[in-house]
């Protein structure tokens, strides 16, 4: 037996998909195809491979410019959340990067490091990683102040302090930002898949679209939004299991 | 026996401390004496800077000027003679009820089966057996902060800094705390130093009380009942000089209350 | 920070940085670094040109009608949905998945339903921005007090007094904060959506520039949107705590 949630799970996505089949058979336009026809375009991609090697093709910027921001996100947000001299020195930067639309330096980057991996895993960076810095600089500075007190009093060491106070108790936002951070990299690795060089499931959608294939070009947007969905949840789940019993605070975008 | 008990040494001496955030006096030339193996409150309006004291005396913050004597070597920080409870239990929410406790001797470097075993014996001690597993967000307020009690026991410091430790707590529970920090005082022979602002709390647990007035804080008076401390706990709260110096306490603090 | 006992203000590193790029750019260390005095000169210049007056005033009309249309359908929807259970249910997985949704993939699509326009760019802006206005009008009636509810009753508010004295009130500290992210993402989803639909607004001007190396020209119209996006965001965080002080209160 269905639980009443999830009946009305499918209830709506049965209305959303049973929209877009009849809107697609009107025809609303001559670029929408139906449901079915884009979901028989997408098991086509699937069975001959096309997607994977796309996927693979994909992924790479993004799982390597995440990978970097990870790394130098929380690092510099660990320091700026230690150290007040370096929190104004530095946040300022990130706290404009995180406001400004920083898509628009992806001309520029072309021009810098051509049309290649290089720039695609920097407008990867740039969209993932003021996100993860700040969310880590704020969780360090917010770790309240009666545990570092509490730390203190019984003669912890500077490092005890951070190791075993601060960091853990910091870990479930520093997630969080990084969840957000991979959210945003998924844009940047989709932006710069349809900007700099169409690869990958870019160059499914662009070049399905130029020879008006519009149900392949669905399944393409299709899959890469559900794929992105779907792995972002499967993050927050780990989060809930990780972190279940201690959220405080919440990462902000 | 009180007799006895103030002729001893003082495990704590506050001498003439100044504390100053900016151009706001907070505490001005406060003097006071804590009597080694008693159980000191320090009483006051919020505001009054008990607080401040408190963690001046645990090394926490630093005094403007003046000094502060523990065991008569002076204190340039947290040292393993004091161990502070918190006001709002400060325990590590990813972290065991175990581990909470064993947390101080952690920080020491105590290994870790000699620690949990001293952690295990003060768990029992506060009531707590069976909940050495659990996570402090499956706890009641009043358990937590059993955990920040045995926390604080377990590091067998001589001087127990307590910050309002049951304010957060309900009231069925807080006297229970109260009649077992008095088994607390008479077992354990460690001076305690007790943040409260609840007068009845004061006076029953208190061989002494210092009363703080603030703006800027200094203090005001001390009080020593002498006649109940060593009276059946069930009747101290009926006892009539239990009840003139919370009247007295009250009559002079309620000038400060806005 | 404090230098000399005095509290130096929370963004003023971007002075030294900005002394840097300066350094960096007299320097001559990249061709893509110039000077920074050099962009604002160049600024100056371009800023009464007919191409950059063009491109600001496109941008500004696409964003401004994609966040009101993402306000004026966002709020009421979050409200509805947080007042009506069996509506929730229906539409909170989509919101959710749209949430975090990388959009930009849906830029091609609008672009060959709507043409390569600024019709196409006003739908991607506010798709970008109602997300989250939904969801946070959505909690913000959800964690309204209950006591407050129960006190209008009990005074014997009408149904509409309810709403407009207790409920948009109630809710507008977190319905501002989730127009404040909304206006955010859309400053970001407007620069997408005119990126990939590069004939219009700021995308051509970016195309512009940059297919002749004009350095100068592209920082200064880089500086322009970005200073744009921050005082966007700065003015909206402070209308933000103007009403928040009664949020943080109830959250505690």
């Amino acid at each position: 037996m269905l639980s009443r949630s999830n009946l009305l799970k499918l209830l709506s996505a049965f209305f959303v998909f049973g929209a877009w089949e009849v809107a697609g058979r009107i025809p609303v336009s001559f670029a929408f195809p139906t449901f079915l026809e884009s979901m028989t375009a997408l098991s086509i991609l699937i069975w001959d491979g096309t997607l994977f090697t796309a996927y693979g093709e994909t992924l790479r910027p993004l799982v390597v410019g995440i990978l970097i921001s990870g790394f130098l996100g929380i690092g510099i947000g660990l320091f700026i959340g230690l150290n007040r001299k370096l929190d104004w020195l530095v946040s300022p930067i990130f706290v404009v990067m995180q406001t400004a639309p920083l898509a628009a330096l992806i001309p520029l980057l072309v021009m810098a490091y051509g049309i290649g991996l290089t720039s695609k895993v920097f407008v990867v960076c740039i969209m993932a990683m003021p996100v993860i810095a700040l969310n880590t600089g704020g969780a360090v500075r917010n770790t309240p102040a009666s545990i570092k007190e509490m730390g203190l009093s019984f003669l912890g060491t500077r490092s005890d302090i951070v190791l075993k106070i601060v960091l853990p108790a910091a870990s479930p936002v520093i997630f969080a930002g990084l969840r957000l951070g991979i959210s945003a990299g998924f844009i940047g690795a989709i932006l710069a898949e349809l900007k700099i060089t169409p690869t990958g499931v870019g160059d499914i959608i662009t070049y399905s679209r130029s020879i008006a294939d519009y149900p392949s070009m669905y399944a393409a947007i299709f899959s890469i939004i559900v794929l992105a969905v779907v792995f972002l949840n499967l993050l927050e789940k780990l989060e809930r299991i990780l972190f279940g019993g201690l959220n405080r605070g919440y990462a902000s975008e | 026996m009180s007799e006895t008990k103030q002729i001893s040494e003082n495990a704590v001496e506050v001498r003439n401390v100044f504390k100053n955030y900016g151009d706001v006096e907070a505490l001005r030339d406060l003097t006071l004496q804590f009597p080694k193996g008693q159980l000191t409150s320090l009483l006051g309006p919020s505001g009054c800077g008990k607080t401040t004291l408190l963690k001046i005396i645990a090394g926490l913050i630093p005094a403007t000027s003046g000094e502060v004597l523990v065991n008569g070597k002076p204190v340039t920080g947290p040292g393993p003679d004091r161990a502070f409870v918190f006001q709002d239990f400060a325990l590590l929410p990813w972290a065991t009820v175990l581990r909470n406790v064993a947390f101080g001797l952690e920080l020491r470097g105590v290994p870790k089966p000699q620690r949990e075993e001293i952690a295990v014996k003060y768990i029992k001690d506060v009531g707590l057996s069976g909940f050495e597993q659990s996570y402090p967000h499956e706890l009641s307020g009043g358990m937590r902060q059993r955990v920040g009690l045995a926390r604080a026991l377990s590091v067998d410091a001589q001087v127990l800094l307590m910050d309002e430790p049951f304010s957060a707590v309900d009231e069925q529970t807080r006297r229970k705390f109260q009649e077992d920090l008095l088994s607390l005082v008479q077992n354990e022979n460690k001076t305690f130093l007790f943040v409260t602002h609840s007068i009845e709390e004061a006076v029953y647990v208190s061989d002494q009380i210092a009363i703080l007035l603030p703006r800027p804080s200094r203090v005001s008076e001390i009080i020593r009942p002498t006649g109940f401390r060593n009276k059946d706990k069930d009747s101290i709260r009926r006892d009539a000089e239990y009840l003139d110096i919370v009247d007295k306490i009250w009559a002079s603090l309620r000038t400060y209350v806005e | 920070m404090k230098l000399f006992g005095y509290e130096l203000p929370q963004m003023s590193s971007l002075i030294l940085w900005g002394l840097l790029w300066e350094i960096v750019g007299r320097l001559e260390v990249t061709f893509f670094i110039p000077a920074l005095s050099d962009i604002f000169v160049t600024l100056l210049e371009i800023s009464t040109t007919k191409v950059f007056l063009t491109a600001l005033s496109e941008t500004g009309y696409a964003f401004l009608l994609g966040t009101v249309s993402a306000i004026v359908i966002g709020i009421p929807l979050g409200i509805l949905m947080g007042k009506n259970r069996l509506v929730d249910e229906l539409l909170l997985p989509w919101v959710n998945i749209f949430l975090s949704a990388p959009l930009t993939a849906l830029v091609p699509v609008l672009m060959v339903l709507f043409g390569f326009g600024l019709q196409a760019i006003v739908i991607t802006t506010a798709l970008f921005a109602i997300w989250i206005i939904v969801l946070n009008a959505r909690a913000g009636v959800m964690q309204i007090n209950r006591s407050l509810v129960e006190m209008a009753h009990s005074f014997g508010a009408t149904p509409k007094d309810a709403f407009f004295k207790i409920y948009f009130w109630a809710a507008l500290p977190e319905i501002l904060g989730g127009v404040r992210i909304g206006f955010i993402r859309a400053v970001k989803g407007v620069i997408i959506g005119q990126l990939l639909i590069s004939i219009v607004g700021f995308g051509a001007l970016f195309e512009l520039y940059s297919s002749n190396f004009l350095m100068k020209h592209f920082w200064a119209v880089l500086i322009v949107l970005f200073s744009l996006a921050f005082i966007l965001a700065e003015i909206l965080a402070y209308l933000e705590k103007r009403v928040s002080y009664y949020a943080s209160r109830r959250a505690a």
